[in-house]
């Protein structure tokens, strides 16, 4: 296969940053109230995603190690705050329903997890479809996630009543802060089946490597990060 | 007076900022099994927050509003925040080894963690002065101490119950966090 295609379904499907590897879960949880919502912020990262990729990837031989983290740290809180300008001018009303959690892309530990692992090794253009890929990985699963929940709490998808409510009493507590833990809780109780299934036919998945293993080995701001061992 | 005492408790309890803002998730799930750790943890948060909030509504104020430079905030922000965080654990080093006992080691898990971030955009967002953003950021930090530690000591009796498999670990976890978010949307009657 491609180079490049292979970056990019190794993002979407086989190391899927929502379902896979479990990362970015703050927004994941805050901005899943509707699907529109999370669409809107699987794109913005999607394009932070992919710029940072491409100019890490295209500086990495002109950033010193030791201070790599620093400099990725302002080259992606530099495009956060382009895209956020974007938004707010062009997408008003989304910008407002993502509010804080638009400039807390900085701190989401895809971006940083990418640059680290990837872009800081590969040249430019398989860095830029890694960014691609993972990116909309992160998009459908935001997206999904939206889905579900505003279905289930509200009857609709993307704003549009597709339940009546007629019949459909909707569950509002699934577009309240409670429901997303409930339907993280069931998606990583749904995966933790898929990955026993998959482990019988000898098709292991991506461990996880997010927060949600409440493991900091696998951080992607573990360099940064000298305390984790004791935290243990 | 009145004010800050009702922006405290909106900020502690009303609007959790674990369980109703979702900020800081890494260390709520992953510095939670031990009652100690979390405490610990919820510690060396109310520090940092308290001292970062006040830095940077310094910092916005006396820098960036009087350069007409605001939108550079969110770089600023972060890198002020790692770099007061290596500052304070050196200086905790160097004169108060008792507290640093206490709280050295989770202080450098702090640097990235979102909530740091989040409570100094949102002192900008709602326009907060000085004093307000530093009773808003301790009061942000004590809501973390009392999520962490409750989500801390359920998690230690969990240990001792039958679970089904799938939802072993991470999965029942986020239950509880879900249970204890409803518990805490009762609260939002208050304010």
């Amino acid at each position: 296969m491609n180079k490049n295609v292979e970056r990019l379904y190794n993002g979407i499907v086989k190391e899927n940053p929502t379902f896979v590897l479990m990362l970015g879960m703050c927004p994941t949880l805050a901005v899943t109230t509707a699907a529109i919502n999370g669409l809107g912020m699987g794109l913005s990262t999607t394009v932070v995603l992919i710029l940072s990729n491409m100019l890490i990837s295209a500086f990495r031989k002109v950033i010193p190690n030791g201070v790599r983290m620093p400099a990725y740290i302002v080259i992606v809180a530099s495009l956060v705050t382009i895209v956020e300008f974007f938004m707010k001018a062009y997408t008003p009303s989304l910008a407002s329903a993502l509010g804080v959690y638009i400039p807390l892309i900085v701190v989401n530990c895809i971006i940083l997890g990418r640059a680290e692992s990837y872009a800081s090794k590969n040249p430019v253009v398989p860095s830029i479809f890694d960014g691609i890929g993972m990116g909309l990985g992160f998009t459908v699963g935001l997206t999904s996630i939206g889905i579900v929940r505003e279905i289930l709490g509200a009857g609709q998808l993307f704003g549009h009543q597709i339940l009546s409510l007629d019949w459909f009493t909707p569950i509002t507590i699934f577009v309240m802060a409670p429901g997303a833990f409930l339907v993280l809780a069931f998606l990583v109780a749904g995966m933790n089946i898929i990955r026993k299934k998959m482990d019988e036919k000898g098709k292991p998945l991506a461990s996880p490597s997010g927060c949600l293993t409440g493991d900091c080995a696998s951080c992607s701001q573990s360099s940064m990060c000298t305390g984790k061992k004791e935290a243990e | 007076m009145k004010t800050l005492i009702l922006l405290a408790v909106g900020s502690a309890i009303v609007n959790n900022v674990v369980l109703s803002q979702f900020l800081g998730i890494c260390p709520f799930l992953g510095v939670s099994k031990k009652t100690e750790t979390a405490a610990g943890m919820g510690g060396a948060v109310i520090f940092v927050i308290t001292i970062s909030s006040f830095v940077t509504a310094l910092i916005y104020k006396f820098i960036l509003t009087p350069l007409d430079i605001q939108y550079l905030k969110t770089i600023v922000y972060i890198l002020v925040i790692a770099a007061l965080v290596q500052f304070v654990e050196m200086f905790l080093k160097k004169s108060m080894p008792a507290l640093y006992q206490s709280l050295g080691v989770y202080l450098p898990l702090i640097t990235t963690n979102c909530a740091v971030l989040g409570v100094a955009l949102t002192n900008v967002t709602k326009e907060y002065n000085i004093l307000e953003s530093v009773v808003n950021g301790f009061a942000t930090a004590v809501g973390f101490f009392i999520a962490i530690t409750i989500m801390a000591g359920i998690r230690e009796k969990i240990e001792y119950n039958d679970i089904p498999k799938p939802f072993q670990g991470t999965a029942i976890v986020l239950i509880t966090a879900c249970l204890m978010s409803i518990a805490f949307m009762g609260f939002s009657g208050m304010i």
